[in-house]
């Protein structure tokens, strides 16, 4: 594991986000602690990636408080995430100079990042992929790349932006095991989707997002089967037949 | 026409019989506009890549002055150089009016605004791609820069030769600068505005051949490196 202090449990306290002078985050408290994975649910502009980027530093708030185990947010806190976006965004060069890429700012000695960069290869059947330009790959190969290149960094939370919005249901399949063994080994999951079905086969807990508030807070056995409120139930009552 | 057949047999000729004199010439012409472009390149990409990533104040003034700097005349920027070096001027001790060097000078010049700015072009939406992902990763800004540079390279390779087509049509600075002084500053262009200006068109429209032979060579040979590069590293 990474040095330093654990950044788990995560404190929100009415964090506020305005995006051209449009408020996109209004009062948002929650916690995050623990392990497993808890999924960000809500529509389209719920903000639900304003959100992810705000944990994750990318947006600075307006007002209100995180606190990441006692701590404000800083680059110590950011060195213990790792975030998978909505496109793979890989570089033009092999898989594993990706992975290189993303380990070269953690100043590891070598040998740790040949351990790092052997498992991971092996862990996501990329070994065959390594050496490969990473831009030629299938879509799913792509995200596949980028997810190792996330855990690659050995985070203790991961952050995932509709991680398989662009996959086909074959390559999404694929991506939610990893998802799910990652969960296991004891990373904690923080998942952002609008694909109800999705939230239903991989949260532990859902946080549903709506209109740039959290609605509701619940574990998930709860959540989908007593949603409390009217929106969460016309959100899980109009998901598409399948 | 008749000219033209003359000059077409002229430059088969200049070409075919490896004319020395005409060797000198293209040897200076690509020497002077080549080193030009790697003087450009060095400076010009790096500041191409500090605008396009980095914010700071003075940042839009600058973009704004290099995207206006690229239409500047080349009769204009050897009057400036000239001003530089000649024996009264500021940079006269050097005593390099009239050297390919001085050319080399009045062509990075020219060249300069269009490598920036083109540069910056190609490499703001590259970072406008890859913002988040370089902050999510925690890089410096000298990694980002060199980050940009190495992933816009084959874009970066076009910007390069639309300032080397620059710097070889280029006459009115080299002129100035360089006097078109036979075996020392002669390049194609001022040995063409020569030849013209005796009344040798054919010679001239000759020498005009060899030149876009010339451009069109080194067009050639660098896209075809470029797509070889490609194939192999990554594109």
């Amino acid at each position: 594991m990474a040095l330093g202090q654990p950044i788990l449990p995560l404190e929100v306290r009415d964090l506020m986000v305005e995006i051209g002078g449009r408020r996109v985050l209004d009062r948002v408290s929650l916690t995050i602690a623990g392990q497993g994975t808890t999924v960000v649910l809500g529509p389209n502009g719920a903000g639900k990636s304003v959100l992810l980027r705000t944990l994750h530093g990318l947006v600075k708030p307006v007002a209100g408080e995180m606190r990441w185990n006692g701590r404000p947010f800083g680059p110590d806190v950011l060195s213990r995430q790792a975030l998978v976006f909505q496109r793979p965004l890989l570089l033009r060069r092999s898989v594993v100079g990706n992975l290189v890429f993303a380990l070269r700012p953690r100043g590891l000695a070598r040998g740790e990042r040949q351990r790092r960069l052997a498992a991971i290869l092996a862990r996501f059947a990329l070994e065959a992929l390594a050496d490969r330009p990473a831009r030629g790959l299938s879509g799913g190969e792509q995200q596949r790349v980028a997810l190792a290149r996330a855990l690659v960094l050995e985070p203790e939370l991961l952050l995932l932006d509709e991680p398989t919005a662009s996959l086909d249901p074959a390559a999404t399949l694929v991506i939610e095991d990893l998802l799910r063994r990652t969960a296991a080994e004891g990373t904690h999951l923080l998942l952002v989707t609008h694909d109800v079905a999705q939230a239903r086969r991989l949260a532990d807990r859902v946080i549903f997002l709506h209109g740039g508030r959290v609605l509701e807070e619940a574990p998930a056995s709860v959540f989908f089967t007593r949603p409390a409120t009217r929106e969460a139930f016309l959100c899980l009552a109009g998901e598409l037949p399948t | 026409m008749d000219e033209l057949t003359t000059a077409f047999v002229g430059a088969a000729a200049l070409i075919l019989g490896a004319d020395p004199a005409l060797l000198e010439i293209v040897a200076l012409s690509l020497l002077v506009s080549l080193s030009a472009v790697t003087i450009a390149a060095l400076l010009g990409l790096p500041l191409g890549a500090v605008l396009a990533a980095l914010r700071f104040p003075g940042r839009r003034v600058m973009i704004v002055a290099v995207n206006a700097l690229m239409g500047l005349p080349p009769v204009v920027v050897g009057l400036f150089i000239y001003l530089l070096l000649s024996n009264s001027g500021p940079l006269g001790a050097l005593g390099l009016l009239y050297t390919p060097s001085a050319m080399v000078i009045a062509q990075t010049v020219l060249v300069m605004p269009i490598v920036v700015a083109l540069a910056h072009e190609l490499l703001s939406s590259l970072h406008e791609e890859y913002d988040e992902l370089f902050r999510s990763l925690g890089l410096r800004p000298a990694a980002v820069l060199a980050t940009l540079l190495w992933e816009g390279r084959f874009g970066l390779v076009t910007v390069l030769l639309a300032g080397f087509g620059r710097a070889i049509a280029e006459v009115g600075a080299v002129m100035i600068v360089g006097g078109n002084i036979a075996h020392l500053t002669r390049v194609m262009t001022t040995a063409i505005a020569l030849e013209t200006a005796k009344g040798e068109i054919a010679q001239a429209l000759a020498l005009g051949l060899v030149l876009l032979v010339l451009a069109f060579t080194v067009n050639l040979l660098v896209a075809l490196f470029r797509q070889a590069a490609m194939r192999l590293a990554y594109g």
